[in-house]
């Protein structure tokens, strides 16, 4: 037993803080909700509270807040912006930075419109024309990720580059011949498609049976093991959440009124939450995935682990090129047209505030997917309800900032508290 | 056990530009053996170890493991071969649990897919064996854990993959005293259970602590072995910092090749 005791004699046994030390069953959940509280492991309750109390806001002060069109219109505008924050998600995991994804996101929309255009050019089906669009600034982006990675120059120079060009390309093109017009159907389904009451309600339903079902499978395939230890109240509280936040859109959608045109879920909102699944099954799941957050970790460690650490960076860097192109092919079908105003408002700054109020560390190996959706949907939904409310565009930026600079905070505040507790 | 040993280096030279860092170098380390590699700072030491994990080609000389000629060009070729390097810091990830660093690079998976159940049995099983008992969690990020415990895990990384020779680069650097007697122990435990340990360090108590025979290498040659029943640290500082009469043919045979059946 010596060796033991030499082994054991590292420091004074901890406090019991590990989860699966704690009891099972309703107690349990209650008191590992306070645990996670008091060492400031929050994980995505802030913003899931941040995001409510802006929608009880607008619920009392905006009149239109809660109508089929309105809600609609929300949705389109926030997927745009989530789905470049997905791949912002990647590149911020790695410990990189993407600036040039607005632009890029215009790139695709050229190509997809250039590609579709009836009567001047290859007039493509509108399903190829997207296909080769995102291809495209999928090569783009891993150009730009060749450089960092092989070159060694930093991310933000090259991604700044990167950002000129783009710009450039996109008045070089539009310039002379003002916007061009999508009449695709395809293309413009993306953004307008509405799918009928009965089909949205099948769709909430799948969307709430995702995250019951996978709790399931990591508890069947991983019995006995730590990752299935969940406690089942924790799930089936999120469960239901998720529940209410999928079917009460749904039914706000599908309840519009006899003027309003929209009566239904429209399709860009099951893309958002279509590659939502897709890259969080991706970034937790698979090898690749986990090769990411080592790199962002640790380079170097990854390197001597044999993990091929520039493939990483090119692929994630491509990821990132294609996630803006298909945000780009959303906001470009919501004005059935491509003009010198693209990308719409501050597209970029957005997608990284997103990613970054969702809780991704800039530094890298720190965040989740998860993050840029409830990120996009916080930012989403404020600058929505203050349209509504007829503030000022000055006003909505001020207060987007402020939101992001909340966020920030809080979340540094919650790594030194968990630093602190030994988490 | 045979008599050969698990690794031997014959005459192994390399230069760097003007700099002679390795001068005509024979060296061994047998299975179930804790062979300590010591001497001062630019004796040669990390290019030795960076010759034989791949890093670095020998301009001359010949490597042999398990009696076979070899010639390593990477990580990967040492890795095949069974011989694992743990460095002394810049090892894990920190962002990263126990599992996932047990088994970065080389995780296990069906079709990409992570198969995290038996990483994380085997890692706990991995982790027992080699009676690392501090470790709370294997679930546990690895920031979160002590130096000492940091140092275990990536030795019972490099243990894990049926490795035949584990390297240990002063794996006792940043350590306080308690956890620097946490991975000694773990070091014996290593040679005991039959795997050759090639440890270098600066620090002759750990050497002392650990090593059954210890090399010295001073000014990139090779000045002598030492059995470490049967010299003081007096000699082995003096062969260090003054050297002694060089004895390439008379690396000393020992009785202690049966020791780690």
């Amino acid at each position: 037993m010596s060796s033991a005791e030499v082994v054991g004699a590292d420091s004074a046994p901890p406090p019991p803080l590990d989860e699966e030390q704690l009891p099972g069953g309703f107690r349990g959940a209650r008191e590992r909700m306070w645990l996670n509280l008091r060492t400031g492991n929050l994980g995505p309750i802030p913003i899931i509270v941040g995001e409510l109390a802006v929608v009880i806001f607008f619920a009392f002060t905006a009149t239109n807040f809660f109508t089929s069109v309105n809600f609609v219109n929300l949705i389109t505008e926030t997927a745009g912006t989530a789905l470049l924050a997905y791949g912002v998600v990647f590149v911020l995991l790695l410990g990189e930075i993407d600036l040039s994804i607005g632009y890029l996101a215009g790139i695709g929309a050229i190509i997809v419109a250039e590609l579709q255009l009836p009567g001047r050019s290859l007039q493509l089906n509108g399903l190829l024309a997207m296909l080769i669009a995102v291809v495209a600034c999928a090569l783009i982006g891993g150009l730009q990720g060749s450089i960092v990675a092989f070159v060694g120059v930093p991310s933000f120079v090259v991604t700044l580059g990167g950002f000129l060009i783009f710009e450039g390309v996109i008045l070089n093109t539009l310039q002379a011949r003002g916007s061009i017009v999508i009449q695709d159907r395809w293309i413009n389904y993306t953004d307008a498609y509405i799918f009928s009451p009965t089909a949205g309600w099948v769709i909430a339903a799948i969307i709430t049976a995702l995250y019951p079902l996978s709790v399931l499978y990591k508890k069947g395939v991983a019995r006995g093991t730590q990752i299935a230890q969940q406690s089942w109240t924790a799930a089936i509280l999120k469960t239901v959440g998720i529940g209410i936040a999928a079917f009460g859109t749904v039914a706000i959608c599908n309840h519009g009124k006899i003027i309003e045109t929209p009566e239904g879920l429209p399709l860009a909102g099951v893309i958002m939450v279509f590659f939502f699944v897709v890259l969080s099954f991706l970034a937790k799941w698979t090898t690749f995935g986990r090769h990411v957050y080592a790199v962002g970790g640790s380079a170097e460690a990854a390197r001597r682990a044999g993990i091929n650490v520039p493939r990483i960076r090119v692929i994630v860097f491509a990821l990132s090129g294609a996630m803006a192109a298909i945000g780009g092919i959303v906001f470009a079908a919501q004005v059935n047209s491509v003009g010198l105003t693209f990308p719409p408002g501050n597209l970029l700054l957005n997608a990284i505030a997103s990613a970054v109020i969702g809780g991704v560390s800039l530094f890298g190996g720190r965040g989740e997917v998860r993050g840029a959706l409830l990120g996009a949907l916080l930012i989403g939904t404020l600058q929505n309800g203050l349209l509504l409310l007829n503030v000022s565009n000055g006003w909505i930026y001020i207060i987007t900032g402020l939101v992001l600079l909340g966020a920030v905070t809080l979340d540094t505040f919650a790594v030194r508290l968990q630093a602190r507790s030994g988490r | 056990m045979s008599d050969t040993p698990l690794l031997q280096l014959q005459s192994i030279t390399k230069t760097f530009g003007s700099v002679q860092a390795l001068d005509d170098v024979d060296f061994e380390v047998r299975a179930g053996e804790v062979m300590a590699l010591v001497g001062d700072n630019g004796a040669g030491k990390s290019t030795l170890v960076k010759c034989v994990a791949g890093t670095h080609t020998p301009d001359s000389g010949r490597i042999l493991f398990e009696g076979q000629e070899v010639h390593i060009h990477g990580p990967k070729d040492s890795a095949r071969l069974g011989i694992e390097v743990v460095y002394q810091d810049l090892a894990l990830c920190d962002n990263l649990d126990v599992v996932q660093n047990m088994y970065l690079g080389r995780e296990i998976n069906r079709a990409q897919i992570l198969s995290e159940a038996p990483m994380e049995q085997h890692t706990a099983e991995t982790l027992k064996s080699l009676a690392v008992t501090t470790i709370r969690s294997v679930r546990q990020t690895v920031a979160t854990l002590s130096g000492g415990q940091r140092q275990s895990v990536a030795v019972a990384r490099a243990v894990m993959w049926n490795s035949k020779l584990v390297v240990l680069d002063e794996p006792t650097a940043a350590l306080g005293v308690a956890q620097t007697e946490q991975v000694l122990e773990l070091v014996r435990r290593l040679g005991n259970q039959g795997l050759g340990v090639l440890l270098i360090s600066h620090n002759l108590h750990d050497v002392f602590e650990t090593a059954d025979r210890i090399t010295v290498l001073r000014l990139g040659r090779n000045v002598g072995v030492f059995e470490r029943r049967e010299t003081t640290q007096q000699a082995v500082v003096e062969a260090i910092t003054a050297g002694m009469p060089t004895k390439v043919a008379g690396i000393p045979s020992t009785a202690d090749a049966g020791a780690g059946t």
